[in-house]
């Protein structure tokens, strides 16, 4: 069964999915690995590793800057499907590539499926790829066996997010806010998006459901996803990254920060 | 042939689209079907005729450059006269009608990017004129480059906002216009100053300056009874060269080059000639030829011109540039600013640099012509907001 599938239907309690997105490459082409394997050990559920590009229009400074330091820290696509390989030769954990469309096409849209997927990634989220522009990219992933992921946004018509639901497979990803990642407060977020989770659960039935943007601490999760399979961080993950790093303990103070969104004060 | 792009999906041939995230699919949608209700309204074309009759000062004219043809020795120069609309460059026949259209949709809230600061110009000029709120988005380096540009910006009641990511030009300037328009999407209107970005603003931008070449045509019969043998026109993102082109591309015998900025040279690597050394990719929502490297980053472009400094194309150059119904060449910084010298010397007008590289290949072409070919050179901005650029130029060369 595929990976993500198979989280989503083994999951026995009510804890919700934790999926951590992070930068391949940032802060350094070393410690991704490391950095994902302690993710799973403090908590992590699903990994979106972000491959990087120049011009990240749907993001916000702190993802911006993650991508500028991956690139100059010399990251490449097949950097990137080494680094799945090492993490997949240690765990089962289900990774999601995220990232822009034009480095996709450059290397080529069928090769990077087959690439992605024989290295051991999961599924694919392409933000500037809406189902419009995807039919080709739609069907190389079908056949290599990853999943599609598309999103869905406060100001999607309930058609649309019906349609999100028909061609996603793994979950639909909900944007909680209209903006770029992580330029918003987990309070105002939570302010807003009742009435949306209300539409997209009306809507959005066949596919597990994960709401991100804004969201920066166990609370925000607790109460933004409280009526979905689960919650992304993303921003706020590369803040604390970007805040202890390079210190002695910069992994473990990561580390304690994952654990924290997952499970609370504790 | 009967021409027709783009098609109901926003495609010239394989280029053009939809490369946006989820967030601005809705505002596309909305944005396409308000712009087609404009097509047929006829309060909506009669009030835009009127204000670029009366307010951008349209027709603009078309010159004889007697001096200009008399120092290549034949054939017979025009040049369509852009740099008299109001704001000195032919942007605002486009920001005047994304602006009607913002406040048909009942959008208050005004955001643009700019290069040379000839589209945040116009820009803020339609706004002010309209009483609307306005935001510009402009690289740190342009705003140095361009400094009487962001001057006139923001008394004409413009906020400028510096980007200062990237190469810190057009290319950054499009991204945070981009992030502000997925951030405020509900009452936030994009005029975007190219032919560039999703489906619909190329067919629309397009649109919106094709009264440049429809002039031209009406305008080159009255004068010379026949159709002009070739038009040129210099290309950034490529909007003055589209509405030039545009009604003429089904009249055959009607040649047309387009002039890219070449900077150094297209072999240096610091250039901005796209469709001479780009391959196809996405950039700013649609599928183009763009400046990038082997791993899909996009390249940094290089020209003295902030206008033409931008290492991606509208989609419609790209599909004509394929399909060879217009030839594009590249133009460097040195034949440039030797072009700037040239118009101002012969014919008393001062281009814009991005102008000037259409005029830098009548060096190229005159050559080549017959004695009785008619060329029309699009003058698509005037020079003073480079002065400074041109001055130390020459005092450095």
């Amino acid at each position: 069964m595929k990976r993500i599938q198979s989280l989503f239907e083994k999951r026995t309690d009510d804890s919700k999915i934790m999926s951590l997105f992070i930068t391949a490459g940032y802060p350094d082409l070393q410690s991704t690995v490391d950095l994902v394997l302690g993710f799973e050990e403090n908590g992590a559920d699903i990994i979106e590793l972000g491959m990087p590009f120049s011009d990240p229009l749907a993001d916000g400074p702190t993802i911006q800057y993650a991508n500028n330091v991956a690139i100059g820290n010399g990251i490449t696509m097949s950097k990137i499907f080494e680094m799945v390989r090492q993490i997949r030769s240690k765990s089962e954990i289900p990774i999601v590539l995220m990232g822009y469309i034009n480095p996709i096409l450059r290397y080529g849209i069928g090769k990077f499926c087959l690439d992605a997927a024989s290295s051991g990634a999961d599924g694919l989220i392409i933000p500037d790829s809406p189902i419009e522009e995807s039919s080709s990219l739609a069907e190389h992933a079908a056949g290599s066996g990853l999943d599609l992921i598309y999103l869905v946004a406060p100001n999607s018509t309930d058609e649309r997010m019906n349609q999100v639901d028909r061609h996603s497979s793994g979950f639909v990803y909900c944007v909680s806010v209209t903006g770029v990642t992580g330029a918003r407060s987990g309070e105002e977020v939570a302010r807003s998006v009742e009435k949306f989770i209300g539409r997209v659960n009306n809507q959005v039935t066949k596919n597990p459901k994960l709401v991100g943007f804004g969201i920066r601490s166990h609370a925000d999760a607790q109460k933004i996803a409280s009526s979905v399979d689960g919650f992304i961080v993303g921003s706020a993950l590369i803040d604390t990254i970007r805040s202890f790093y390079p210190k002695e303990s910069w992994k473990q103070e990561v580390f304690s920060f994952v654990k924290e969104l997952k499970y609370g004060n504790i | 042939m009967k021409y027709t792009a783009p098609t109901k999906q926003g495609y010239f041939g394989k280029f053009g689209g939809k490369f946006v995230p989820e967030i601005l699919i809705p505002a596309l949608n909305e944005l396409e079907s308000a712009y087609e209700e404009t097509l047929t309204d006829p309060i909506f074309q009669s009030e835009y005729m009127d204000l670029l009759r009366e307010y951008v000062g349209r027709p603009t004219k078309l010159t004889y450059a007697n001096r200009l043809t008399g120092y290549y020795g034949k054939g017979k120069i025009y040049m369509k006269r852009e740099d008299l609309c109001h704001t000195g460059a032919h942007k605002i026949n486009n920001a005047i009608g994304q602006l009607l259209l913002a406040r048909n949709m009942g959008k208050n809230r005004i955001i643009a990017e700019t290069g040379a600061g000839q589209h945040g110009v116009a820009t803020a000029t339609a706004c002010a004129k309209f009483g609307f709120d306005c935001v510009i988005y402009m690289g740190a380096e342009d705003m140095e480059r361009q400094k009487l540009n962001v001057e006139r910006m923001r008394l004409l009641g413009a906020e400028v906002r510096a980007v200062t990511s990237g190469s810190q030009t057009l290319k950054d300037a499009t991204n945070e216009a981009i992030r502000d328009w997925v951030t405020n999407v509900e009452n936030t209107f994009y005029i975007i100053g190219s032919v560039v970005g999703p489906h619909p603003y190329p067919m629309m931008t397009r649109n919106f300056h094709r009264v440049i070449g429809d002039e031209t045509k009406k305008q080159i019969r009255e004068a010379e009874n026949r159709d002009p043998d070739y038009l040129i026109a210099c290309v950034g993102g490529g909007s003055n060269a589209i509405g030039f082109f545009y009604p003429f591309i089904e009249d055959e015998s009607v040649k047309m080059i387009g002039i890219e900025a070449a900077g150094l040279g297209a072999d240096s690597g610091k250039t901005a000639a796209t469709l001479t050394k780009g391959t196809p990719g996405v950039l700013h929502g649609s599928l183009s030829y763009l400046l990038h490297d082997s791993e899909g980053q996009v390249q940094l472009a290089h020209s003295i011109s902030a206008g033409l400094d931008y290492p991606g194309i509208g989609p419609e150059h790209s599909f004509l540039h394929d399909s060879r119904r217009v030839n594009y060449y590249g133009v460097t910084d040195q034949q440039a600013m030797n072009a700037v010298k040239l118009v101002s010397d012969r014919e008393g007008i001062i281009p814009a640099i991005e102008t000037a590289h259409a005029f830098a290949y009548l060096e190229t072409l005159m050559p080549l012509t017959q004695k009785e070919d008619i060329i029309i050179v699009n003058c698509s901005g005037r020079g003073d907001k480079d002065m400074k650029t041109i001055s130390e130029w020459f005092s450095a060369h």
